[in-house]
């Protein structure tokens, strides 16, 4: 089916509905116009170096070093990913490969169910169970205690909320590996392990990149559940047990009421439009690898 | 061994063992990996039942929040619930009326790889990915735009973006799975295209697009980030598109950390209204598109 050959029954019902579906490029181009529109007098007002190394953040002087807020949140999403990545692998091998197919049929709504729990319930969980956790864990890894609203919190909550996405997208890659390549292996004497290794692995291995950098994706853009246990000092956080200050979270605090501070305004537009283009680049890379790996299994 | 065979191609016997060795060291740790997957789910579900069940009273859920509410005095988050209600009901209407008849257009006008039609759906991937704080910053812009205050529906216009592609996505994935064959038979008739979607397409597809819609009713229902600088917060039920709303996230949000316990046993309640939901929502899912598939035609 394409657009040529219309017949005119269908003109105007085709011309209405494709209004509709331009709709979401418009919405796209709408979010970036509007937050670089309002961000952009900002980079005049202040020197590009000065915003993203700098580390001071008094927006009652006119110190706007977006730095702190940027530290933060790279250390709670790589906290995040590197304890998710090794899990949710792992799991999806067990899931894509060795799981028997009862097991299977339980782990897709424990996982819908995880990838649908609201992120406040993440928070309020990572409040009550993670918080005092880590707390414990200071006192006795470092022997000094402190409130617990930490890196390490954060990316733990982190990392539970975007297993759901990592494993879903790599048990399908997974399961798209031809059973004649895995019969193959097995037929010549390969273990399971090794058919895992030799054939399942070395074909996904874009979909599994796909996989993780989609779960960096939602790491980085996640609010309201990091906002509740990282603690929110604009400070560079100089352990896992420090306390952080994303960007997400620096918006969800400030962005309602922007004070009429020169700067002030266009520096948490700025914030909202670096969180808008890394996630935007992280799609693409995303589509890169899938685009790859669906012409490998054709 | 069989004395036939060339020496090198008898696998040693240490060899085999450490091979299965490793295979089953490996089975051990994804298995434990898996289980550490549904184990979190499960903790996640007993610290917050466990904790907000008992806080959950009738009377919290029939009645609004009367005087000296955030001291500890008496009322209820009937607010909250009804206004989450209203918000994502609305918010799910606004979202179907624009992804349906996008979703027509990807699928009755375009061929299924057509470089139009991957663009579409690559643009809604991208606005999947886009954080809900971002919306929520999007939203706040267009409301100082046209002079709006924090308020019901610009709480429903932010939630509605955020809810979009993931609807669309989805609708797009269930009118997807509906047998070529079918449109053909009709075509063949001399339906016409639009016809065929809304006549056949649509109506095959329905218990799919049912699940779908709810899915997206869920993902709205949760977001606190969209909300947080649009809807506004009220202690009245809200009666009118252009007064602030109550949402449950927020109620969780705001009244977590008041020192006053009664206040926080009242967002332990709201955490258990909105978890039960979201459960019923997706058992409601499943359950209604096995029963829908029924009458399918495969």
């Amino acid at each position: 089916m394409s657009l040529k050959n219309l017949s005119q029954k269908d003109l105007w019902p085709a011309l209405v509905t494709a209004l509709f579906a331009f709709l979401p490029l418009l919405l796209a181009v709408a979010i970036f116009l509007a937050l670089s529109g309002k961000a952009l007098p900002f980079i005049s007002f202040k020197s590009l170096s000065t915003l993203f190394f700098s580390s001071t953040w008094q927006p009652g002087r006119g110190n706007f070093g977006l730095l702190p807020f940027i530290a933060g949140t790279i250390w709670v999403t790589i906290t995040a990913f590197f304890l998710a990545v090794p899990v949710g692998l792992l799991s999806s091998i067990y899931l894509s490969e060795y799981a028997p197919s009862g097991l299977q049929k339980i782990f897709r709504p424990v996982l819908d169910l995880l990838a649908g729990l609201p992120s406040v319930i993440y928070g309020m969980w990572g409040v009550l169970l993670v918080v005092p956790a880590v707390r414990k864990l200071q006192a006795l890894t470092v022997g000094r205690e402190s409130s617990g609203y930490s890196v390490l919190a954060a990316g733990i909550v982190l990392a539970v909320m975007i297993l759901p996405t990592i494993i879903n997208v790599s048990v399908e890659v997974m399961s798209s590996v031809p059973l004649e390549l895995k019969e193959a292996a097995l037929s010549l004497g390969a273990t399971r392990l090794e058919v895992v290794r030799y054939v399942v692995l070395k074909k996904c291995f874009p979909g599994i990149m796909a996989a993780c950098v989609l779960g960096l994706a939602r790491a980085f853009g996640e609010t309201i559940a990091v906002l509740m246990v990282v603690g929110n000092v604009p400070e560079i956080p100089r352990s896992l047990f420090s306390p952080a200050y994303p960007l997400p979270a620096l918006l969800a605090n400030n962005y309602g009421e922007m004070m009429s501070i020169p700067g002030y305004e266009a520096a948490l537009n700025l914030a909202a439009l670096i969180l808008l283009v890394i996630v935007i680049g992280f799609s693409l890379i995303a589509r890169w690898y899938l685009v790859k790996i669906s012409r490998r299994f054709g | 061994m069989n004395n036939s065979c060339p020496a090198s191609l008898i696998p040693k016997t240490g060899h085999l063992r450490r091979r299965r060795r490793a295979e089953l060291l490996f089975k051990i740790i994804i298995s434990i990996c898996a289980g550490l997957v549904l184990f979190s789910l499960i903790l996640i579900l007993a610290t917050i039942l466990f904790k907000s069940l008992p806080a959950l009273r009738l009377s919290l859920i029939i009645r609004t929040p009367g005087s000296g509410y955030y001291l500890g005095h008496e009322g209820g988050i009937l607010n909250a619930i009804a206004g989450s209600l209203q918000l994502t009901l609305g918010a799910t209407v606004v979202a179907l009326f624009i992804s349906l008849p996008a979703v027509v257009f990807l699928n009755s006008y375009l061929r299924r790889h057509s470089p139009l039609a991957e663009a579409i759906r690559f643009v809604l991937d991208v606005l999947w990915g886009i954080p809900s704080i971002v919306y929520g910053a999007f939203g706040f812009l267009i409301m100082l735009a046209f002079h709006l205050r924090a308020s019901l529906l610009a709480g429903m216009i932010t939630v509605a973006m955020v809810e979009l592609p993931i609807l669309s996505r989805a609708l797009d994935e269930t009118i997807n799975m509906v047998p070529a064959e079918l449109k053909e038979a009709t075509y063949s008739l001399g339906a016409s295209r639009w016809q065929t979607a809304i006549k056949v397409v649509l109506r095959q597809a329905f218990p799919g697009l049912l699940t779908a819609t709810l899915m997206a009713f869920g993902r709205g229902l949760g977001d606190a980030a969209a909300v947080l600088f649009t809807a506004g917060y009220t202690d009245r039920i809200t009666t009118s598109l252009f007064q602030p709303v109550a949402t449950l996230p927020l109620a969780i949000f705001f009244q977590l950390n008041s020192p006053y316990p009664e206040v926080q046993q009242r967002a332990y309640a709201a955490a258990a209204v909105l978890t039960i939901l979201i459960l019923l929502i997706s058992l409601a899912s499943r359950g209604l598109s096995r029963k829908f598939s029924q009458h399918k035609i495969h």
